[in-house]
C-alpha cells in the first residue's frame, strides 16, 4: 500500500510524458530523456536535502544560495590550485557548515521557526558569494574537474549516476535507520518524540547540515557542468526544491514523505521544463504553467486520497 | 430534551463499530453510557451531535426526524457536547475557545469582548473552578483545558449535554463540583448523556444506564436496576475476578539499594525540597490533588525539566539526566499524562509508536533497524496489553481512547527499563482493561521493575501500591505503608496544606 502514496505524482508524470511526446516528436528519444535527467540533477539534490527538512515540518529555504556560495567556494580552490579532492571536500564542507548554522539557531537560539533562521543564512550566503566572487564568475576550471557535470559513463551521464546513488543511500537513510525514523517521528508530534527520548535537536541539527551538504553536491555538479562558479547560481533553486517535494506527495505539516515521490517530483518539473523549450514556449509563459501544474500534481494526489478513503470505508 | 436514537449502525474500514444501536434519553434525566474501549460510545455520540453521519438509523429530536449536514445543525437544536480528546485551539484565549464559532458582537459588529468575558467568568463561578479568562489554552494545565471544554459546552445553553469523560483528567474535587452543576442542570430539565469509566459515579449521578459491548447495544435500564458488578457483567461479558492483583510484599526497602532515589528536588513554583526512594520489585504510589506537583516531579525526574537544585541516583550511581533521551539510556520510563501531546504520534502507525521510543533496541551499534525483531516486538506487545485494532499499520489515532492509551503504554514497555514511573496510567481506560493494567504493573514489578505510580484516583492508589507517598503544594506531605493506608488519610494529608493556607497562596 506504501508505493500507492507516490502513484498520485508517478501518475501526474506520465501524462506529462505521454502528452510532450504526442506534441513534440523529438521528446521521446534517448537522448533527451537523458538530458532532461541531467538537467534535473541538481534540482534533485537540493529537492532531497529540502524533503529531509519538510519531513520534520521545517523549510530550507537557504539551498539555493548555499548552492551559489558552495559554486564560488569550489571555483575559488580549484583556481588557487588545490587538487580536485580538497576543493570538493571545501565545497561540501563549506554547504554542511551553512546547514549546522540554520540547525543551531533553531535549536541553540531557539529562533522560534526555521523560515526565519533559513531566510537570514539565506541572504547572508547569497551575500558572501558576491563578497568572495566580486560578483564576477569564476571561469576555466581543470579539464579533470568537469567530468563532475559533463562527462558520461557509456552513455548515463554522471550527474545522473550521482543523483540515482545518493537517492538510493538516503531511502535506506529514511527507512532503514533510527535516524530516519526519529526525523519523521519528530515532523509527526515533535513534542511526543521528545518524551520518547529522542535527540530531537542532534537530529534537527543532521538534517539541516545533510540539506547544505546535498547543496554543495549540487555545487559540484552544476560548477562541472558550467565550467564556472557564479555567484548567483541557485537563484530561486529553494522554490523549485520546495515545489518537487510538494508534488512528491510530502506534507508540509511534517511527518510524511518519501525519497522516490520527491524523485518524480523533481523530474515532474524536469520533464516540464524541458517539454516547455522543445514546444517553444516563452520562459514568460513556462512559469505561468509551473504554477498551474503544481496546482495540478497536488491536487490529483488529493483526489487519489479520496478515492482510496471512500473504498476502504 | 427528548432525543431517541434508533438503530443506528456505522462501520469504519470495513468493521462495524456500531450495530443497531438504540438509546432513548428523556428530558431532565442524567443517562450513562458505558462500555469497555472501543465499544462504540464516542462514535455514538459523534453521530448524534453530526461530526460523523452514520450508515443507517435515526435520529429523532422531540419525536421529530432529523438529518445533520453539519455539527452546526446540532449545536442549532440545542445540543453540545465535551469531547474525550480535547478540542481546543491552543493559541487562543480561554475566552475565544470557550465561544469558538460564535463569537459574540455588538450592535456595531464588532466584537464584544467585554459582554463574553463576563458570561465566561460567570460559568467559571458556577462550577466553582478559578481560572483567568483571558490566559492562552495552550498555558493551562490538562485538568483546566478539560474544564474550558466543559465551560464551552454549559456556554451554550443546550437542553442536551454530551459529555464524554469529562472527569478523566480532573481532581475529585473538580468532578464533585462538576456533579453539582450537573444536577441543577437536569433540575432545569436539561438532558445529560455521560459517558465514563468510572461506574461509582454511575451510580452517584445518573438515572438511566445504557450498555454498549462491541458496537452492540446491550441494555438500558434505570441505575437503581442494577448493580455494580452486573454492570461490569454487561461490559465485558464475563465476570471478572478481583481487581487489583494480590501485592507479593516480599521487597523489603530499607535492606535494598534504592533503584531510584531522589534528594532535595526542587524546582521554583513546583515542588520543593522533594526527597524518596524507590526500590526494585516495588510499587511507590505518589497521591495528591491535581496541580500538587507530581507530573511536574515525574518530568524533572525524566529529565525534561531540569532540577533547580537536588540530586537524582539511580541504582546507587548519581544519575546527571537533563534530556529524556539521557533518561531512557539511564533505564527510566515515563508513561505522560496528556497521551496527546506528549504520548503519541497520531497520523503514524501503531508500529511506528510502539517502536519510536526503542532507540537501539532494534537495531544494530551503527543505528540499522531490525525491522524483522521490531514487528515481533510489536506484536508481543498488542497481544500483552490486548490492543484492539485492525492491522498494525493502523494510524494511532483511529483507534478509541483506551486503546491509544495502551499504546503510549506500550511504547514504553518496549523500551526496557527497570524504572517506570506512570502518570495517570489508567485515565480514560475500562474496568477490564485497568485490571490488565494493574496485573501487568505487578508483574512488572514482580520482575524486579521499580514502578512510581502517580494517580488522582485513590482506589488505584490503595490497590496497588505497596508505599504511598502524598504530595501537596510542591511538597511531600506524608508517606505511608498500603497496609495501614486508608482513603481518609490520604485526603488528609493530600488537603491539609490546602486548607490551612487557603487564603494565601493557593493555586
Ligand atoms: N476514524 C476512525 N477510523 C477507523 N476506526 C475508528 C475511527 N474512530 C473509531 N474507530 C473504531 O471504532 C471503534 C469504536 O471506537 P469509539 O471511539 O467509539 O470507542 P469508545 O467506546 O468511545 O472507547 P473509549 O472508551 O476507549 O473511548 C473502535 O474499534 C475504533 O478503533
Ligand atoms: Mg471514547
Amino acid at each position: 500500500m506504501k508505493w500507492l502514496r507516490q502513484l498520485g505524482p508517478l501518475l501526474a508524470l506520465i501524462v506529462m510524458i505521454v502528452l510532450l511526446s504526442i506534441s513534440s516528436p523529438y521528446f521521446f528519444t534517448v537522448d533527451n530523456l537523458l538530458n532532461i535527467f541531467r538537467q534535473s540533477s541538481v534540482n534533485a539534490l537540493l529537492a532531497l536535502g529540502q524533503l529531509l527538512v519538510i519531513i520534520t515540518a521545517g523549510i530550507d529555504l537557504s539551498v539555493g544560495s548555499i548552492l551559489g556560495l558552495c559554486a564560488v567556494a569550489v571555483a575559488l580552490s580549484l583556481k588557487a590550485g588545490w587538487s580536485i579532492i580538497v576543493s570538493i571536500f571545501i565545497c561540501l564542507l563549506v554547504g554542511a557548515f551553512v546547514g549546522w548554522l540554520n540547525g543551531a539557531m533553531l535549536t541553540k537560539m531557539k529562533l522560534p521557526h526555521p523560515f526565519i533562521s533559513t531566510l537570514a543564512t539565506m541572504n547572508v550566503a547569497r551575500g558572501l558569494a558576491l563578497i568572495i566572487s566580486g560578483g564576477f564568475p569564476i571561469s576555466d576550471l581543470p579539464a579533470s574537474y568537469r567530468i563532475w557535470g559533463a562527462s558520461s559513463v557509456s552513455i548515463i551521464p554522471v550527474p545522473v549516476i550521482i543523483v540515482v546513488v545518493v537517492y538510493f543511500i538516503f531511502h535506506i537513510f529514511l527507512t532503514k535507520t533510527i535516524s530516519g525514523r526519529d526525523i519523521y517521528a519528530i515532523g509527526g508530534n515533535k513534542v511526543a518524540a521528545y518524551y520518547s527520548g529522542i535527540p530531537t535537536d542532534r537530529r534537527l541539527v543532521v538534517v539541516y547540515m545533510l540539506s547544505g551538504l546535498l547543496a554543495g553536491l549540487a555545487a559540484i555538479i552544476l560548477t562541472g557542468r558550467m565550467n564556472s562558479g557564479f555567484p548567483l547560481a541557485g537563484m530561486g533553486a529553494e522554490l523549485d526544491s520546495i515545489a518537487a517535494v510538494i508534488i512528491g506527495g510530502a506534507s508540509f505539516f511534517g511527518g510524511v514523505g518519501t525519497v522516490w515521490g520527491t524523485l518524480v517530483g523533481a523530474l515532474l518539473m524536469g520533464v516540464l521544463r524541458n517539454g516547455l523549450n522543445l514546444l517553444d514556449v516563452s520562459a514568460y509563459w513556462q512559469t505561468v504553467v509551473i504554477g498551474a501544474v503544481i496546482v495540478w500534481a497536488v491536487y490529483m494526489d488529493v483526489l487519489r486520497q479520496r478515492v482510496m478513503k471512500k473504498k476502504r470505508s | 430534551m427528548h432525543v431517541e436514537l434508533k438503530n443506528i449502525s456505522k462501520s469504519y474500514t470495513g468493521n462495524l463499530v456500531l450495530n443497531k444501536v438504540t438509546m432513548n434519553v428523556k428530558p431532565g434525566q442524567v443517562h450513562a453510557l458505558i462500555g469497555e474501549n472501543g465499544a462504540g460510545k464516542s462514535t455514538l455520540m459523534k453521530i448524534l451531535i453530526g461530526v460523523e453521519t452514520a450508515d443507517h438509523g435515526d435520529i429523532f429530536v422531540n419525536r421529530k426526524n432529523k438529518k445533520w449536514r453539519t455539527p452546526h445543525d446540532a449545536r442549532d437544536a440545542g445540543i453540545a457536547m465535551v469531547f474525550q480528546e480535547l478540542s481546543l485551539i491552543p493559541t487562543l484565549s480561554v475566552i475565544e475557545n470557550v465561544f469558538l464559532g460564535r463569537l459574540l458582537r455588538k450592535q456595531s459588529g464588532l466584537l464584544d469582548w467585554h459582554e463574553m468575558k463576563s458570561q465566561v467568568e460567570k460559568i467559571f463561578e458556577e462550577i466553582e473552578f478559578p481560572l483567568d479568562a483571558e490566559q492562552t489554552v495552550e498555558e493551562l494545565s490538562i485538568a483546566q483545558k478539560q474544564m474550558v471544554e466543559i465551560a464551552r459546552a454549559l456556554s451554550q445553553n443546550a437542553r442536551l449535554i454530551i459529555l464524554d469523560e469529562p472527569t478523566s483528567p480532573l481532581a475529585e474535587r473538580d468532578a464533585e463540583r462538576l456533579f453539582k452543576r450537573i444536577k441543577k442542570l437536569s433540575e432545569k430539565n436539561v438532558s445529560i448523556i455521560y459517558i465514563t469509566h468510572r461506574l461509582e459515579q454511575v451510580f452517584k449521578i445518573a438515572h438511566l444506564i445504557t450498555i454498549l459491548r462491541d458496537g452492540e447495544f446491550i441494555r438500558t435500564c434505570p441505575v437503581s436496576d442494577v448493580d455494580m458488578q452486573t454492570v461490569v457483567r454487561d461490559m465485558v461479558g464475563r465476570e471478572l475476578s478481583e481487581q487489583f492483583p494480590d501485592r507479593t510484599q516480599k521487597v523489603n526497602g530499607s535492606s535494598k539499594k534504592a533503584a531510584l532515589r531522589v534528594e532535595g528536588a526542587t524546582r521554583s513554583n513546583e515542588f520543593n525540597n522533594v526527597n524518596f526512594s524507590v526500590y526494585n520489585g516495588e510499587i511507590l504510589g505518589i497521591a495528591g490533588l491535581v496541580g500538587a506537583g507530581r507530573t511536574e516531579l515525574a518530568e524533572a525526574i525524566f529529565g525534561v525539566r531540569r532540577l533547580d537544585q537536588g540530586m537524582v541516583t539511580v541504582q546507587g550511581k548519581i544519575a546527571k539526566i537533563n534530556s529524556p533521551a539521557a533518561a531512557v539510556k539511564t533505564g527510566i520510563g515515563l508513561i505522560a499524562d496528556d497521551r496527546k501531546l506528549k504520548g503519541l504520534v497520531p497520523d503514524a502507525s501503531v508500529h511506528f509508536n510502539l517502536n519510536v521510543a526503542t532507540q537501539r533496541k532494534f537495531a544494530t551499534r551503527c543505528g540499522w533497524r531490525l525491522q524483522g525483531q521490531e514487528i515481533e516486538a510489536s506484536k508481543r506487545l498488542i497481544d500483552g496489553l490486548q490492543i484492539k485494532l485492525q492491522s498494525l499499520q493502523q494510524n494511532a489515532a483511529g483507534l478509541s481512547g483506551g486503546n491509544q492509551q495502551k499504546v503510549a503504554i506500550g511504547k514504553t514497555l518496549n523500551t526496557d527499563s527497570s524504572i517506570l514511573i506512570f502518570d495517570e496510567p489508567t485515565r480514560g481506560i475500562d474496568v477490564g482493561a485497568k485490571r490488565e493494567i494493574y496485573f501487568l504493573l505487578r508483574k512488572l514489578a514482580d520482575e524486579g521493575a521499580a514502578i512510581i505510580l502517580v494517580s488522582s484516583e485513590l482506589e488505584e492508589i490503595l490497590g496497588l501500591s505497596d508505599r504511598i507517598i502524598v504530595m501537596c503544594q510542591g511538597r511531600i506531605t506524608g508517606e505511608i505503608v498500603a497496609a495501614n493506608a486508608t482513603q481518609e488519610k490520604i485526603m488528609e494529608m493530600a488537603v491539609g496544606i490546602y486548607e490551612s493556607t487557603k487564603n494565601g497562596v493557593t493555586a
